[in-house]
């Protein structure tokens, strides 16, 4: 019967795709290159001594982790004058990715904000600005002279303890007047450090 | 799918008899069986000599010189569903044949919602008409269906909108696209469906998983997108639709032609290009919100009664901004944003597209073939091909701008074939096979961790539904589904992330690769569903309906549900699938009662869903990185319920005007948190106020007043800390916005132009007043107000 041979046809059909063979080719792994995931701050004092460093490290990114403060205890000087600098990096990468790099060539899209505040006794000023770096887009320095804070100065006054909360922020408002409110943005990396003066 | 049977009614009224041969004489007349308005130009061709008559303007017929037999009769009508009989002849035999209205794509004659073949007998369904798809041309297939009594949308800004139906979207909502389950990455919130609105001839929603022959998991329901039908005869005619629009500064053109031929055989193709720049709030201009949309399709086949095929080939790419205010740093940012009222960035108008903006291609191939078994069915054997290619573009640093954050490839096969009696008077059959493969690939070269994973994955499905016809006012239907699915992922988690979720004590045995601190996992998992149906249909008479359905439907989880893992740069939050979620399970009971006396109607549609295992993203606590702290929104599985109703009533008040009203409700309860489920719509009532004056060149009008509600049932707030503020404060990401009022006003005039060939004008006013407002279901509503006032005017040319 041929009607029957039809059907028996189509029902066959059904089954055809069950049998599609699976290649087994593994994913190939994915290693973040946006990411961040270190923070180092240099504090060295204008007067000469030992540099003060500390950091924030994140190392599974957007993952669980929290990032973690080393060292935990952060004491400056009274009365001193520190420059300063920060370096960020992507460690899930070998050798590490120095991200400063980018910033540095996109310096009129990004700025970092110096926070002080829980009564310590110190002030952050800005130590560089956009002109300083070169323009990955033009190859020659910027020529507009907005802070971008990769170097920076702090300067202690008398013993207090408080944080000092650093933030990156990509496309904010420049210029703007200082605070992450007027500036907008997006946030690219943020911490809050608990600092001594003593 | 109702049985031909219920389509049609032959009454034979007298029988002289005649014993000469061949002289007998055939004679009767065509009916709307809903209406029972006279159907002319009908043709009724007698199968066995192919000889045709047309039906008068009274929809009357004679056929004379047949002889003392029986013979098949095939009446077809423009707008009709082609249908076939047998008479047995004996003299002056008459016929009253009743036709069932079909979308008509020639003459777009006034059609009730009713007069579309309904795809399921019990269930609660509504069909968008040819007019009102084409009202939307310029729109999308979300904006349209929002029509419908229990349609809503969940948007991302006003070019990304999906489908929700009865307070459900995404996956539990089947998009059949000319009889093709669309595979395009819908389990994502920003991504809309990849359909091209303009290729429809009409779509109809069945609220609920009752269609058990398009598949088994549609908890939410199913939309049903049919191509307009091809008359089986000698014609050449095409349409031409022109939108332009204030809001956003362009519009589209979509174009279609089609060619057929008495003998079946056909040809349409259609293409649609959309172009808009900036859309703007009633205060500012939303910047980066533009769009470009090309669409095209080409259909070939050969149609016959006792056989066919057709082949279609359709390509769709959109390329969506996404406000540029929307994308975020981290929780701080978005603290920022939602106290600040006002987008961050607002920049002049531009019709350019750029970051973050997200470019989808999909491609869809069909071959179809059927034929029918005189005495028996209907066998229908079906393959398709789908490609879908998604990029996601975020706002990066340096270099990495031009590059995808997402890049997805979706590829689908899929076989299916299904046969239907309906020779027996009383009862049909339907039984149908499926078997699909698909495999997505997630490119690499993104540098950025996948969110979705590389996965290969089978699905095997069969049906069997049954419709039994007790009286001739009483239908009954029942119908079961099996469905098998095989998802096997390849992924790589963050160590960390692997033991944070307890991965390491449950699913150790699927890691393939340590790669110190990442693992690379082979989760292989197995799902058994399912569905059945069961309901009935009762017309005591021509004004009355009362239809009751019960349906239990089961839905494996999909991809992002199960292996979602890491930071959505573009919603700046975490999302988490959890590798252990089952299969959800719903039983939703619907009932329909609708009732239509002289000059007014209304239908009445109460729903109840339980869903055991319910599916449920939603922000859970926060994560700290680097980059400040961020919501993690994770899936989990709760029991839920979900009860609505939604009220239809029309009103012809005196000649020329109508009203028409429509209210949905919807409430969601989470059984696990005693608390609300999240993205429910809101109360919705619309009002329209419609004149028509068919003296004026058709003149019609129409005032409509949409009024949304405030939800107020909404999950709590979450708690979070702000590393900005140094302190825990509320972010208000479950807050709804206020209730709004929209008016939209519309006119429309045709002008015949000559013998064939007609021009339609439309002026519409979208959101009249200049409206600002916020939708509780547009997860843009943290950034920005919605869409300003919008002029559009078409034009529209038949040809």
């Amino acid at each position: 019967m041929k009607t029957i041979k039809i059907l028996s046809l189509a029902l066959a059909s059904g089954f055809v795709l069950a049998s599609c063979s699976n290649d087994d080719n593994t994913p190939e792994e994915v290693n973040e290159e946006e990411i961040i995931t270190t923070m180092i701050v240099t504090l060295t004092p204008t007067g000469g001594g030992t540099p003060i460093v500390f950091q924030s490290q994140d190392l599974d990114g957007d993952g669980p982790n929290a990032p973690v403060i080393t060292p935990e205890d952060i004491v400056l000087s009274e009365g001193t004058t520190y420059s300063g600098t920060v370096v960020l990096l992507n460690e899930t990468e070998s050798p590490a990715e120095n991200v400063n790099e980018e910033i540095e060539a996109e310096a009129d899209e990004h700025q970092f904000f110096y926070i002080i505040d829980g009564g310590l006794n110190a002030t952050v000023d800005y130590a560089d600005d956009e002109s300083d770096y070169v323009s990955e887009e033009t190859g020659q320095n910027f020529t507009t002279t907005n802070p971008v804070g990769i170097a920076f100065t702090i300067t202690t006054t008398s013993a207090s303890t408080g944080t000092l909360a650093i933030t990156l922020r990509h496309e904010p408002k420049k210029p703007n007047d200082g605070t992450l409110v007027d500036a907008g943005g997006e946030t690219d990396i943020t911490e809050t450090f608990n600092l001594t003066v003593e | 799918m109702k049985p031909a049977l219920f389509v049609i009614f032959m009454t034979i009224f007298s029988h002289i008899g005649y014993s000469q041969e061949c002289d007998h004489v055939l004679a009767g007349q065509v009916v709307d069986y809903h209406s029972r308005t006279p159907l002319d130009n009908a043709t009724i061709m007698v199968l066995e000599s192919q000889l045709a008559v047309k039906t008068d303007i009274d929809g009357k017929f004679k056929i004379e010189n047949l002889c003392e037999t029986s013979y098949r009769l095939e009446v077809s009508h423009p707008s009709c569903n082609t249908t076939v009989m047998e008479v047995e002849m004996d003299g002056i035999t008459w016929l009253d044949i009743k036709l069932e209205h079909h979308l008509e794509e020639l003459d777009e004659v006034k059609v009730v919602a009713d007069a579309f073949k309904d795809k399921t007998n019990s269930s609660q369904e509504e069909t968008l008409k040819l007019s009102t798809i084409e009202t939307y041309s310029a729109g999308n297939l979300g904006d349209a269906l929002r029509e419908l009594g229990g349609v809503s949308s969940l948007n991302t800004g006003a070019n990304i909108v999906k489908p929700t139906i009865h307070g459900l979207s995404g996956s539990r909502v089947l998009i059949l696209n000319d009889g093709v389950r669309m595979q395009d990455m819908e389990w994502g919130d920003e991504h809309a469906p990849n359909i091209d609105i303009n290729a429809a001839g009409s779509i109809s929603v069945i609220k609920g998983a009752s269609a058990l022959q398009y598949g088994g998991d549609a908890i939410g329901g199913t939309i049903v997108m049919d191509m307009a039908r091809v008359p089986l005869k000698d014609t050449l005619y095409g349409k031409t639709i022109i939108n332009g629009m204030s809001n956003g500064r362009g519009g589209n053109i979509t174009s279609s032609l089609t060619r057929a031929f008495g003998n079946g055989w056909f040809a349409k193709a259609q293409g649609n290009y959309k172009r808009l720049g900036d859309q703007e709030a009633p205060d500012y201009v939303l910047s980066n919100t533009g769009v470009r949309e090309v669409a095209a399709s080409l259909q070939i086949g050969k149609h016959q009664f006792t056989w066919g095929w057709d082949a279609r080939y359709s390509y769709f790419n959109s390329e969506i901004a996404v406000l540029r205010a929307s994308h975020i740093g981290n929780i701080d940012d978005l603290i920022r944003a939602i106290n600040s009222g006002v987008p961050e960035i607002v920049r002049p108008f531009t019709y350019d597209l750029q970051n973050p903006r997200q470019e989808v291609t999909h491609h869809l191939g069909k071959l179809k073939f059927y034929k029918r078994f005189e005495g028996l069915g209907k066998w229908n054997l079906q393959y398709d091909f789908q490609n879908n290619r998604r990029f996601e573009f975020d706002v990066r640093r340096g270099e990495l701008d031009d590059r995808a954050s997402i890049d997805l490839e979706l590829t689908t096969h899929t076989v299916n074939t299904d046969f239907k009696w309906d020779a027996r008077e009383r009862w049909q059959l339907h039984v149908g096979l499926l078997g699909r493969y698909q495999d997505n690939f997630a490119n690499p070269a993104t540098g950025v961790r996948r969110l979705i994973p590389d996965y290969e994955k089978w699905d095997f499905g069969s049906f069997l539904i049954s419709e039994y016809r007790l009286t001739n006012s009483l239908f009954l239907d029942a119908g079961v589904r099996y469905d098998f699915t095989r998802v096997d992922a390849q992924k790589f988690y963050q160590t960390s992330r692997w033991e944070e979720r307890g991965y390491d004590t449950i699913f150790q045995d699927l890691v393939v690769q340590d790669l110190g601190t990442q693992l690379l996992v082979n989760p292989v998992f197995d799902y058994h569903n399912i569905s059945g149906t069961i309901g009935a249909n009762y017309t005591p008479d021509m004004g009355t309906e009362i239809k009751f359905n019960y349906t239990l439907a089961q839905r494996a989880p999909n991809p992002s549900e199960l292996f979602s893992d890491g930071l959505h740069h573009s919603a700046a939050r975490i999302e988490l699938g959890d590798l252990q979620i089952d299969s959800e399970t719903s039983h939703k009971f619907m009932l329909s009662y609708k009732k239509e006396f002289k000059s007014w109607g209304f239908t009445l549609e109460p729903y109840a869903n339980w869903i055991q295992n319910f599916i449920l993203l939603e922000p859970s606590g926060v994560e700290f990185t680097l980059r400040g702290a961020f919501p993690v929104w994770e899936y989990r599985q709760t029991d839920a319920r979900l009860l609505g109703f939604d009220v239809y009533g029309f009103s012809n008040w005196i000649s020329h005007w109508k009203t028409e009203h429509q209210f949905s409700m919807v409430k969601g309860k989470d059984f696990d948190t005693d608390g609300a489920l999240i993205n429910v719509p809101a109360v919705n009532l619309v009002n329209r106020l419609i004149y028509s004056k068919p003296e004026w060149n058709d003149f019609e009008a129409s005032l409509e007043s949409q009024y949304v509600f405030r939800q107020n049932e909404v999950p709590d707030n979450i708690l979070v800390f702000s590393a900005e503020q140094q302190q825990e404060v509320v972010l208000e990401i479950n807050t709804p916005p206020e209730a709004y009022q929209l008016l939209t006003l519309r006119s429309q005039m045709v002008f015949p132009l000559s013998k064939g060939t007609r021009l339609t004008t439309a002026l519409a006013v979208n959101n009249l007043l200049n409206t600002n407002y916020r939708e509780y279901l547009n997860r843009q509503r943290f950034f920005a107000d919605d869409l300003g006032r919008n002029f559009l005017l078409q034009l529209k040319l038949n040809y």
